[in-house]
């Protein structure tokens, strides 16, 4: 075979073969490879070759700016605005790298920061199982996840077991994003679902309550509520009351996260052909198990797009804990900026604060799109 | 049935943890041990969070001397930040004790908001900055220029008053924080910027060339910016004013934080020996104890000290005492007599 081929690799017209003996040729330079994929998909159409060109021009104009801006010209140490400036035209990420702790763990005192580290491994921990189906020992994994966020609690705020007590008034930065967001998300699907059924059951009361509690949710804008959970709240609840801020601000962003979580879910439920439900009654399965083994893995799996969309509405949300006097990442930056050191670097921390809840974010949405490729065994 | 739940176990939670009958704020806050100072979220000079986590400025620092008058360490405050809307809220709502956040002293606020405003610790007012260049010597010679104004303000209504009173016209440029003021006025996208002279010397520090820009000389509004307490809890709206007049008491009186212990032992009149409680016996009539006052000095030095330290002359704020001089020297800060 090796004697047929032409040096150049390429096939001849006139080459004659026996029956099976033909090599595969790789295909022409028109059909595959780079050329022909910008062929077809750069400059396919006069359209497509004006907006490529467009686009090579404004990548041109915006990528090496930016990278001068973000890397080149920045500038890494420094003690002021004035010190930075010194030094280069950049952005000055002196700042915020002079200010990442304060930036990520706020006003938790230094000497216990290692039990917010701990955590947010323990965190990971706690999240394997239950995103991935194939970890070993999924079962058990499970049952520490489920624990999960009682190890949390006990090791942030302490007080037992010989740990020193750390009030959530000192709570900031970083970590009070991801303490609301996670509690928000783990707890807002499971009430979400029950609200989804509550509203379609044929049980008066129930559906009566489910709806009301949902319309008023999605009436009311997040930030009314926390407001009320903050400063209102000590208007009903008997005089001396202390009931922590935080715990006040995790229900309600909980709450306000289940009622429109329970929409998306509705219309998954809805989703679902009534020959599903006929099906599950003819097989003698009782309500419970009705929805367990058939209704709700199939309207969950549709939903997926619709319930990651509430999860990143609300872990954006997360920085609203401004209005109850809490300061998370982004209101540790705006304090940072007061300071008359550092006066006027509002695009340095409003990038990085972007760029945080870009990863986050993004993160949460390839995830999504993996369950769904996994989940994906219908026609 | 999970909301209701949820809903039941958090008023549960909230009875349980009930304690008895209310009390008067300085109880309160002597049983918690810590106070509870509402500030802002950033204003340069008057509060910030440092490298460090610390809040510092004028206004925090103000919140020190009352706790280390009221508790004796200056160190345990508990810093609120407020935005101009939830501020009086947060104090109504009992979350905090006192309001330290360079908050305008208005007959609305007093009588109908219902709040007790101290006195007043920062005299501001609102001014003008323009180029250089411009050849601008006087707000009155402003007629036709464009103004970058921040929307929703008391300084809105000013501007607008002050050029009709003047018979001028302006183009204003509605825009939303400082930040985006100085960026605007920098990109000279307007001639002119005004809000608060405080902050107009802060914004100018953080310019590349600030000799090329003047504040121009004429204040158009008032704006005393002072300490609020909620109406009616006259005992404490005692404790806070009295703690404030020690400090100017202490300007007059020659007291700094260097040399308190000393003149509260040798008092040098008898002035500085009520003030520091070498005689009489006027802090516990506030229901604290005699040395109340030495403590707030010792804390953060007199009302000179914290005004140099934060937005004085030597800070890249740069302000000028001006009408927050002693009355010694020309100024409004004055105290009432300690005796």
């Amino acid at each position: 075979m090796a004697s047929t081929q032409n040096p150049d690799m390429t096939p001849s017209l006139t080459q004659q073969y026996e029956p099976g003996e033909h090599p595969d040729w790789p295909a022409p330079s028109s059909v595959k490879g780079p050329v022909a994929w910008m062929r077809e998909n750069l400059f396919g159409s006069v359209t497509n070759t004006v907006l490529t060109l467009l686009a090579v021009y404004l990548i041109y104009k915006i990528v090496p700016a930016l990278a001068d801006w973000m890397f080149l010209d920045a500038v890494f140490t420094g003690e002021s605005r004035k010190d930075c400036r010194a030094q280069g035209d950049g952005a000055c990420w002196a700042f915020i790298s002079g200010r990442i702790q304060l930036f990520i763990y706020g006003f938790y005192p230094d000497a216990e920061r290692w039990r917010v580290n701990l955590t947010a491994v323990l965190l990971v921990f706690a999240l394997v199982p239950i995103l991935f189906d194939k970890v070993p020992h999924r079962g058990k994994a499970l049952i520490y996840s489920a624990l999960y966020p009682v190890i949390a609690g006990v090791l942030l705020v302490g007080g037992i077991f010989g740990l020193e007590y750390v009030s959530t008034d000192q709570f900031g930065g970083l970590m009070l994003n991801v303490i609301i967001g996670v509690t928000g998300i783990a707890f807002s699907l499971p009430i979400g679902i029950c609200l989804a059924l509550g509203r379609q059951s044929h049980l008066p009361i129930i559906r009566i309550l489910s709806v009301s509690f949902i319309e008023f949710i999605r009436g009311v804008p997040l930030i009314t509520l926390l407001f009320v959970a903050a400063v209102m709240l000590s208007y009903f609840v008997p005089p001396g009351t202390n009931f922590d801020l935080l715990v006040r601000m995790l229900i309600m962003v909980t709450l306000f996260a289940s009622g429109y979580m329970a929409e998306v879910i509705r219309g998954g439920l809805q989703a679902i052909p009534n020959g599903q439900y006929e099906a599950a009654d003819a097989m003698g399965l009782k309500y419970w198990q009705a929805m367990r083994l058939i209704i709700l893995p199939q309207a969950l799996k549709i939903s997926i797009p619709g319930i990651v969309n509430t999860f990143i509405a609300l872990y954006k949300d997360t920085t609203l804990v401004i209005v109850i006097g809490r300061l998370d990442i982004l209101g540790i930056g705006n304090s940072s900026l007061a300071d008359a050191k550092w006066q006027g670097l509002s695009t340095e921390v409003y990038v990085f604060v972007a760029v945080f809840f870009f990863c986050s974010c993004f993160l949460m949405s390839r995830y999504s799109l993996y369950l769904e490729k996994k989940l994906h065994t219908g026609h | 049935m999970l909301k209701r739940a949820s809903f039941a176990a958090a008023a549960i939670a909230a009875v349980s943890i009930a304690s008895g009958a209310q009390a008067a704020t300085l109880d309160d806050v002597k049983a918690r041990g810590t106070l509870h100072c509402i500030v802002n979220t950033g204003l340069p000079g008057f509060s910030y969070t440092d490298a460090s986590g610390r809040w510092s400025g004028f206004d925090a620092d103000m919140c020190r001397s009352v706790a280390a008058a009221v508790l004796g360490d200056s160190e345990k405050v508990k810093y609120i930040p407020a935005t101009g809307k939830t501020r009086f809220t947060l104090l109504n709502s009992k979350e905090g004790d006192v309001i330290f956040r360079n908050t305008t002293w208005t007959f609305v606020r007093d009588v109908d908001v219902k709040l007790t405003f101290i006195g007043t610790t920062y005299y501001d007012g609102q001014g003008f900055i323009i180029r250089k260049s411009k050849g601008v010597k006087s707000a009155k010679e402003l007629d036709g220029a464009t103004v970058c104004i921040q929307t929703g303000t008391t300084t809105e209504l000013n501007l607008a008053d002050y050029f009709r009173a003047n018979n001028m016209k302006y183009e204003p440029v509605p825009i939303e924080s400082n930040e985006e003021a100085r960026k605007n006025y920098l990109a000279d996208r307007c001639d002119v910027y005004t809000t608060d002279r405080s902050g107009l010397a802060a914004t100018r520090a953080t310019f590349d060339k600030p000799g090329d820009h003047t504040i121009l000389p004429e204040v158009v509004s008032k704006e005393p910016l002072g300490p609020v307490v909620r109406h009616g809890d006259n005992q404490w709206e005692d404790v806070v004013r009295w703690t404030v007049f020690a400090l100017m008491a202490a300007e007059e009186l020659g007291v700094t934080a260097a040399n308190a212990d000393e003149m509260a032992k040798n008092p040098p009149n008898p002035n500085v020996a009520r003030l520091l409680g070498a005689e009489g016996a006027l802090g516990e009539m506030l229901g604290l104890d005699k040395d109340f006052a030495l403590r707030a000095i010792k804390a953060q030095g007199n009302y000179a000290e914290i005004f140099n330290k934060n937005i004085g002359p030597d800070t890249p704020i740069g302000l000028e005492r001006g009408l927050n001089a002693s009355y010694k020297d020309g100024g409004l800060i004055y105290s009432p007599p300690f005796r």
